[in-house]
């Protein structure tokens, strides 16, 4: 079966410095990978090149049969507003909106309207357990509580790929956990994949298979056992 | 610890016949290893002998399941004084992944392929930890955790250690 998201080769360096020096990524339809490495190794660089938030110096990115640089900025962006949902570090919600309006923007910044974007937001946020956090605003959720939004968020377009970037970096283990938890189950019930990059193993270990950066370079490892 | 100790803290809660002794036993200290009848009386006739425990009651026939035991003010002072003591830490010093890390720099083979063997090793079991959490209980979990720190410090120790293979290797001669 051929990958869903094939990175293969990827380089790039931000003026002196070299962040990534010929890593791969590959990613099955609804398979979580875990992408660890140490602080500065290039794992984040690797997951900005594979979702198409950062265009590498060489080599390429295949999504779903088509590759990634032949795609305009407009066709780039609409196909990573639709197949692919993020979730960061900080949730960066947005402060002022409540937490059905920030888990309803990504559909409202794909054009769907207000009501149909919050219905589906609603149905989300209710099979999340997320229900009495709706009229929320993030300042007055827990960090914990604000990533599991995050969660719901990257979620609601219905991706096939979510891209995690040390998404409990900022919490405290229990909360890690939950959000894990809930992270990785709501994906698997989707059908939709996970990269997870993390420097913690144990948040690795919520993954079915991993792979390491190491130097800016990518061993895609022993398939899972 | 050891059954007769479990035993003792269970007896301490309430008195109980040999036979939810076994039942509480394998739930909460038993792990994948229930006891054996046999384990449960000659625990029970030991902490007899010892004046530990004594028999509060006997119900029917006296067959070995009617009597119930219930604890001694000698076993309450065995209890206190089993969770009043902190466990030795281990120390770890005699490491069998330090012995490979050796062994690999002393044959000139890679001590860097050795420690990612073992990274991938300790993931993969880390995964199936993880995995038993999600399914099981709170007791499951907090089982699972303790496991699952001590396998995440041998891997920090992995890769502390690869930052320090050229250095070791100096220092080993090769």
């Amino acid at each position: 079966m051929n990958p869903l998201l094939d990175a293969e080769g990827l380089h790039k360096a931000y003026g002196p410095t070299t962040a990534l020096a010929g890593a791969d990524l590959r990613v099955h339809a609804g398979e979580i990978v875990s992408v660890m490495g140490p602080s500065g190794s290039g794992k984040s660089t690797l997951l900005h090149c594979a979702a198409g938030l950062t265009r590498p110096d060489a080599g390429h990115v295949g999504y779903d049969g088509q590759e990634l640089s032949s795609l305009n900025d407009v066709k780039r962006s609409a196909l990573r507003r639709r197949e692919f949902g993020f979730v960061f570090q900080f949730g960066q919600l947005v402060p002022e909106l409540t937490a059905l309006q920030n888990v309803a923007l990504p559909l409202r910044l794909d054009g769907v309207s207000r009501r149909t974007a919050e219905r589906r937001a609603t149905g989300l946020m209710d099979r999340l357990g997320l229900a009495d956090k709706a009229r929320s605003r993030p300042g007055e959720l827990s960090g914990g509580q604000q990533q599991r939004v995050a969660v719901a968020r990257a979620l609601v377009t219905g991706p096939r790929v979510i891209f995690a970037d040390e998404p409990t970096g900022a919490l405290d283990s229990v909360s890690g956990e939950q959000v894990m938890e809930m992270l990785t189950r709501s994906a698997r019930e989707a059908g939709a994949a996970v990269v997870l990059v993390t420097h913690d193993a144990r948040v690795a270990a919520y993954a079915d298979r991993g792979i390491v950066v190491r130097d800016g370079r990518s061993t895609e490892r022993m398939a899972a056992r | 610890m050891t059954i007769a100790t479990a035993f003792l803290a269970l007896l301490e809660g309430r008195p109980q016949h040999g036979y939810d002794l076994k039942r509480a036993y394998d739930e909460h200290f038993g792990g994948d290893r229930p006891l054996h009848y046999g384990q449960v009386y000659t625990t029970l006739a030991k902490l007899l002998r010892n004046g530990l425990v004594s028999v509060d009651g006997v119900e029917g026939d006296a067959g070995p399941d009617r009597k119930r035991y219930t604890i001694t003010e000698a076993g309450v002072t065995d209890v206190r004084r089993w969770l009043d003591e902190p466990e030795k830490p281990d120390q770890y010093l005699q490491s069998a992944l330090y012995a490979k890390v050796v062994g690999a720099l002393l044959t000139g083979r890679s001590a860097a392929a050795v420690l990612d063997v073992q990274r991938e090793e300790h993931l993969v079991a880390m995964r199936e930890l993880t995995r038993r959490k999600q399914s099981g209980d709170l007791a499951d979990r907090i089982i699972c955790d303790h496991a699952l720190f001590h396998l995440d410090a041998d891997l920090r120790w992995l890769e502390h250690t690869a930052t320090l293979l050229d250095e070791l290797a100096e220092r080993i001669g090769r």
